[in-house]
C-alpha cells in the first residue's frame, strides 16, 4: 500500500468512527432537553429520572464523540497537508467558526449542565441542555458547509495556485449544503429516537418500571416516525441535487453505464467494474427519472458518457468512483430509511389500538432496530465521499494530489493501527459503560449525578 | 494595521490562552498520582478540573481551527512536519479524556489505577511535546522552498528541545499545584501548597538555564540585543512575584501571577518569532512569514468579524462558569460508594 491508500484508510476509519457516535449525541441532547422540558413544565417526578436515565448514557456517548474529534481537527494538516494549502482559504473558515461558535457552548455548558444540578436556579439549569442540543447541531452544521464546499465548491477563485475566497455569503448558502444539513441532522434524529425507543422497550420487555419508561417510549415514538419521514423527503432532495451537480456519483449510486431515458431504479445488480457492465438487473421503470427530476421523462446520464466529458474537461483518466460500494451503499441506506418510517409507523398504530406494552414482537424488534441507524449513517457518509472520487475536491482537486508528500508510509500505517486500536477499545468501553448504565432502569433515589 | 498582523496576535493569544488553562489541568494531571492518597482524594483532584479541561481543550481546537483558516501554509507544514509527535499527542488527550470520563464509571481498583494512569501520562506527553514543538519553531526548521519540514523525529528530539519540554512540564505542574490549593480543602490543600513550595526553586533555575541557552540556540534574539522588548522582564518579575504570594499564603494572587508569567513567556516566544511563523534553517527565505503562510485579505477580513462577535461572548460564558464552580472540594462532596 502507498501513502495515499493508507492515508484514505485513516481518514475513513476516524471519521466514521467519529460519526457512529455523533448521530448520537446530536439526537439524544435534542430528546434530554425534551424531557427535561417535561420536567420542567409537569413537575413529575418520573421525566426528571428519564432526564437523569438519559443524560448519563449521553455522556458516555457525548464522551467518545469528543475525544475522536481531536484527531480529525489536525488530520488535515497531517496526512492532508496538499490539500490544507489549496483549501485553508475557504475550509479553514467554517472550521474555525465551528469551534469558536459551538464546541465552545457544548463543552462548557454540558459541564454546566452536568456540575450543576444542584447548584444552579431550574429554568438557568434547562437552559444549559437546550444549549448543549444547540451547540451540537450548530457544529454538524458548520463542518457541513465545509464538507458541502468540497463536494460542489463554489464562491472562489483560482489564484496564487490554490482556490481563494471570492463569495462568502455563497459558500455560506450553498444549496449543496442546506440539502446535506437537513439530511444529516435529521438522520441524527432518527439515530436518537430509535435508541431512546430501544431502550425503553428493552425495560418494558422486562416489567421494569414499565410506567416511567412507557412515557419516554412514546415521546421517542412520535420523534422518530416524524423524523424518519422528513429523512426520506430530504433525501429525496439530496438525490435530486446530486444528479444536477454530481452526475457521475448519481450514475454510480445507479450502476447506470449507458444514459437512459426515461430512467429506472435499480433494485438489484452484480456491477463489474473492469468490464464497465451491470448484470441481472432488476428494474423499476420510470423510478430513477421520478427520484431525479419528479417526473416521468427526465433523462439521467450514464458512466460512460460522463467518463468522455470528463475526460474532455479535465484530460485523460479514470472519473469513475468505486461503483458497486456506491450503489450499495445507498441501496441499503434507502432500504433501512424505508424500514424506518414503517417501523415508527406501526408503533403508532399500535399506541392508538392501546397495545403498546402488550406488543412483545415489536418491542423485541425495537430493541434490535436501534442499532440500525448506525449503519445507515455510515452507509450515507460512504456514498457521499467515495462517489466523489477521484475527486477530494470536485473537479478542482484531486485525492492523489492532497496527501502530505513528507509523510511516509510507515508513519502513516503505525498511527493508522493505533488509532484504529484505541477506537476499537473505546468502542467496547463505551458500549460496556452504556449497556451497564442503562441495564437498572431509572434511579429512585433522587441523587444527583455525580461527574467524575 | 495589516490583517495578517491582527490574525497572528489573535492567534498567539489563542495559544497562550490554552497553555495558561489547559497548563493548570496538565499539572493537576502530573500530580494525580503524587498528592492523593486515597481514592477520594482521587476523585476530588480530578473534580477540581472536572467542569473545565474540555471547554480549556476547546482553546486548542479552536487555536488549530483559526490557524487553518488564517494560515494554512503554517497549519500544513508545522502538522504535516511535526507528524509523529503531533499523533503522539493526540494519542495522549485521548486517553486522558477517556480518563476523566470513564474512570469513576467502574468500581474496581484495577480499572481505576489504569485510567489514573491515562490521566497522568495523558497530561505529561503533551505537556512535554508542547515544549519540544515550540522550542523547535524557534530553533529554526529545515523547511525546504516547497515550504514542507524535511527532517526527521531525531531532529525534532534534540536535547535543547527537550529541555525545553521539561521546562514546560515543570512551570505547569507548579501551576496545577497552585490551582489545586485554590479548590480543596484541608490536607490536600496543605499537600498542594507544599508541593509549590517546594518546586518553585528547581523551576527558577532550570527555566533560567534553557532561557541563557536560548541566546545561541534560538532565533529569538536576532537583532535584538539582550532584552527583546519587556517581555522576559515581565516574565521574571511575574514569576517572582508568584513566589512572593506563595511565601505569604495568599494562593489565589500566587496563582494569578504564575498564570502571568505562562503569558509572558509564550508572548516571548510569538514576540521574537514575529513576523515569522515558522523560521526555516536552511536559508531565510524559505522560512514561513504571516504574510507568505496567509490566506487571503477577505477571509481574513471575515475572520476578524466573526471574532470580533463571538470571543468576547466566548469568554464571558466561559468566566461564568469558572465562577458558578468556584466552591471548593471537600471530601464531603465525594458519594459513598
Ligand atoms: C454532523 C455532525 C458532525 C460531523 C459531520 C463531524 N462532527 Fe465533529 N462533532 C460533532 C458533530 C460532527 C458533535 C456532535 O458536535 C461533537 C460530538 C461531541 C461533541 O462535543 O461535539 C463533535 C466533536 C468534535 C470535536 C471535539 C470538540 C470538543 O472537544 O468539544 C472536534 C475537534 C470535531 N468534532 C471535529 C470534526 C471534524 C474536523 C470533522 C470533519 C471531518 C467532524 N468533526 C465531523
Ligand atoms: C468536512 C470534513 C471532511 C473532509 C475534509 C473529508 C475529506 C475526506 C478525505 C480526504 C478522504 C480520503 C480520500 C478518500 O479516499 O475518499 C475522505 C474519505 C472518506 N470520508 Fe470524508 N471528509 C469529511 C467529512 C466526512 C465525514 C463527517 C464523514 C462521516 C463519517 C466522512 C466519511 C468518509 C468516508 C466514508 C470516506 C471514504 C474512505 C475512502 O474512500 O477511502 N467524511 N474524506
Ligand atoms: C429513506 C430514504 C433515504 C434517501 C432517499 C436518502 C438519500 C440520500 C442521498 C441521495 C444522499 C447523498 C449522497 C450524495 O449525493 O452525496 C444521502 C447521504 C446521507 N444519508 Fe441518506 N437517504 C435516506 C435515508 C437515510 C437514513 C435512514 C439515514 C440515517 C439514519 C441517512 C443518513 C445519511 C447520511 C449521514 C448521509 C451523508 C451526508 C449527506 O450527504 O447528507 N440516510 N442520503
Amino acid at each position: 500500500m502507498d501513502v495515499l491508500e493508507i492515508a484514505r484508510w485513516q481518514f475513513g476509519i476516524t471519521t466514521v468512527y467519529h460519526f457512529l457516535f455523533v448521530p448520537l449525541t446530536m439526537g439524544l441532547a435534542v430528546l434530554t432537553a425534551i424531557l427535561q422540558t417535561f420536567y420542567y413544565r409537569t413537575d413529575d417526578i418520573a421525566y426528571k429520572r428519564l432526564t437523569k436515565f438519559f443524560g448519563k448514557l449521553f455522556i458516555i456517548n457525548f464522551a467518545v464523540g469528543v475525544v475522536t474529534g481531536i484527531v480529525l481537527e489536525f488530520q488535515f494538516g497531517m496526512g492532508w497537508s496538499e490539500y490544507s494549502r489549496f483549501v485553508g482559504d475557504i475550509f479553514g473558515i467554517p472550521l474555525a467558526i465551528e469551534a469558536l461558535m459551538a464546541f465552545f457552548l457544548e463543552s462548557t455548558f454540558i459541564a454546566v449542565w452536568l456540575f450543576g444540578w444542584n447548584k444552579l436556579p431550574k429554568g438557568l439549569h434547562l437552559l444549559s441542555i437546550w444549549l448543549v442540543a444547540i451547540g451540537s447541531n450548530l457544529s454538524a452544521l458548520w463542518i457541513i458547509i465545509a464538507n458541502a464546499w468540497m463536494q460542489v465548491p463554489v464562491g472562489y477563485v483560482l489564484n496564487n495556485s490554490r482556490a481563494e475566497l471570492s463569495d462568502f455569503v455563497a459558500v455560506m448558502l450553498n444549496e449543496q449544503m442546506l440539502v446535506m444539513a437537513q439530511h444529516t441532522i435529521i438522520a441524527a434524529f432518527v439515530t436518537a429516537g430509535l435508541f431512546m425507543l430501544g431502550i425503553s422497550a428493552w425495560h418494558i420487555l422486562r416489567k421494569n418500571q414499565v410506567e416511567v419508561f412507557a412515557k419516554s417510549a412514546r415521546i421517542a415514538l412520535v420523534f422518530t416516525a416524524v423524523s424518519a419521514i422528513l429523512v426520506a423527503t430530504t433525501g429525496h432532495k439530496h438525490a435530486q441535487h446530486t444528479v444536477k451537480h454530481q452526475p457521475m456519483k448519481m450514475a454510480a449510486m445507479e450502476g447506470l453505464w449507458e444514459s437512459e431515458q426515461p430512467a429506472s431504479f435499480s433494485l438489484f445488480a452484480i456491477i463489474d467494474q473492469k468490464n464497465k457492465t451491470t448484470e441481472r438487473d432488476l428494474k423499476l421503470p420510470y423510478m430513477l427519472s421520478v427520484l431525479a427530476y419528479n417526473n416521468l421523462t427526465g433523462q439521467v446520464k450514464g458512466m460512460n458518457d460522463l467518463q468522455q466529458e470528463y475526460e474532455q474537461e479535465y484530460g485523460p483518466g479514470d472519473y469513475i468512483p468505486p461503483v458497486a460500494i456506491v450503489y450499495w451503499s445507498f441501496r441499503l441506506m434507502v432500504g433501512l430509511g424505508t424500514l424506518f418510517i414503517l417501523f415508527a409507523l406501526y408503533g403508532l398504530v399500535q399506541w392508538w389500538r392501546n397495545k403498546l406494552e402488550d406488543s412483545s414482537i415489536y418491542l423485541r424488534l425495537a430493541t434490535i432496530v436501534m442499532f440500525l441507524p448506525l449503519i445507515a449513517n455510515s452507509l450515507g457518509w460512504i456514498v457521499a465521499e467515495m462517489g466523489r472520487q477521484p475527486w477530494i475536491v470536485y473537479g478542482l482537486l484531486t485525492t492523489h494530489d492532497g496527501v502530505s508528500p513528507n509523510v511516509s508510509a510507515g508513519s502513516m500505517l503505525l498511527t493508522t493501527i493505533a488509532f484504529t486500536l484505541v477506537y476499537g477499545l473505546l468502542a467496547v468501553i463505551a458500549v460496556y459503560l452504556i449497556h451497564k448504565y442503562a441495564k437498572p432502569g431509572v434511579s429512585e433515589d433522587d441523587d444527583m449525578i455525580h461527574a467524575y | 494595521m495589516d490583517f495578517q498582523i491582527i490574525w497572528f496576535v489573535l492567534i498567539a493569544i489563542l495559544f497562550i490562552g490554552y497553555f495558561v488553562l489547559e497548563g493548570f489541568d496538565f499539572g493537576v494531571g502530573i500530580l494525580l498520582p503524587f498528592i492523593s492518597k486515597d481514592d477520594v482524594d482521587r476523585r476530588i483532584v480530578i473534580n477540581t478540573i472536572g467542569p473545565f479541561w474540555d471547554a480549556n481543550e476547546v482553546w486548542l481546537i479552536t487555536a488549530g481551527g483559526a490557524m487553518f483558516a488564517a494560515f494554512p501554509h503554517w497549519y500544513a507544514t508545522l502538522f504535516s512536519g511535526f507528524y509523529i509527535p503531533l499523533f503522539l499527542m493526540l494519542l495522549s488527550l485521548i486517553l486522558r479524556a477517556a480518563g476523566f470520563e470513564f474512570r469513576s464509571k467502574m468500581k474496581q481498583v484495577w480499572w481505576r489505577k489504569l485510567f489514573d494512569q491515562f490521566i497522568f501520562w495523558g497530561s505529561l506527553i503533551p505537556a512535554l511535546l508542547w515544549g519540544v514543538a515550540f522550542t523547535n519553531i524557534v530553533q529554526g526548521l529545515p523547511i525546504g522552498e516547497d515550504m514542507n519540514f524535511t527532517g526527521n523525529l531525531l531532529h525534532i528530539l534534540n536535547p535543547y528541545a527537550l529541555l525545553g519540554g521539561l521546562v514546560v512540564v515543570l512551570i505547569f505542574t507548579l501551576h496545577g499545584a497552585l490551582f489545586l490549593s485554590l479548590r480543596t480543602t484541608d490536607k490536600l490543600r496543605e499537600r498542594a501548597e507544599k508541593i509549590a513550595n517546594i518546586l518553585w526553586i528547581p523551576i527558577a533555575v532550570i527555566t533560567g538555564v534553557f532561557a541563557v541557552l536560548g541566546y545561541w540556540n534560538t532565533v529569538l534574539f536576532e537583532g535584538l540585543g539582550l532584552v527583546p522588548g519587556s517581555f522576559p522582564a515581565l516574565a521574571i518579575i511575574s514569576f517572582i512575584t508568584c513566589y512572593v504570594f506563595m511565601k505569604l499564603k495568599m494562593q489565589g494572587y500566587a496563582f494569578a501571577f504564575g498564570a502571568l508569567t505562562i503569558v509572558m513567556g509564550a508572548a516571548v516566544i510569538f514576540y521574537g518569532l514575529f513576523p515569522n511563523v515558522m523560521p526555516s534553517s536552511l536559508d531565510a527565505a524559505f522560512s514561513l512569514t504571516i504574510y507568505n503562510a496567509s490566506s487571503s485579505d477577505l477571509t481574513l477580513k471575515i475572520m476578524s468579524i466573526v471574532a470580533l462577535f463571538f470571543v468576547p461572548i466566548v469568554l464571558a460564558y466561559q468566566g461564568w462558569s469558572y465562577y458558578v464552580f468556584s466552591q471548593r472540594i471537600s471530601r464531603d462532596a465525594i458519594p459513598r460508594e
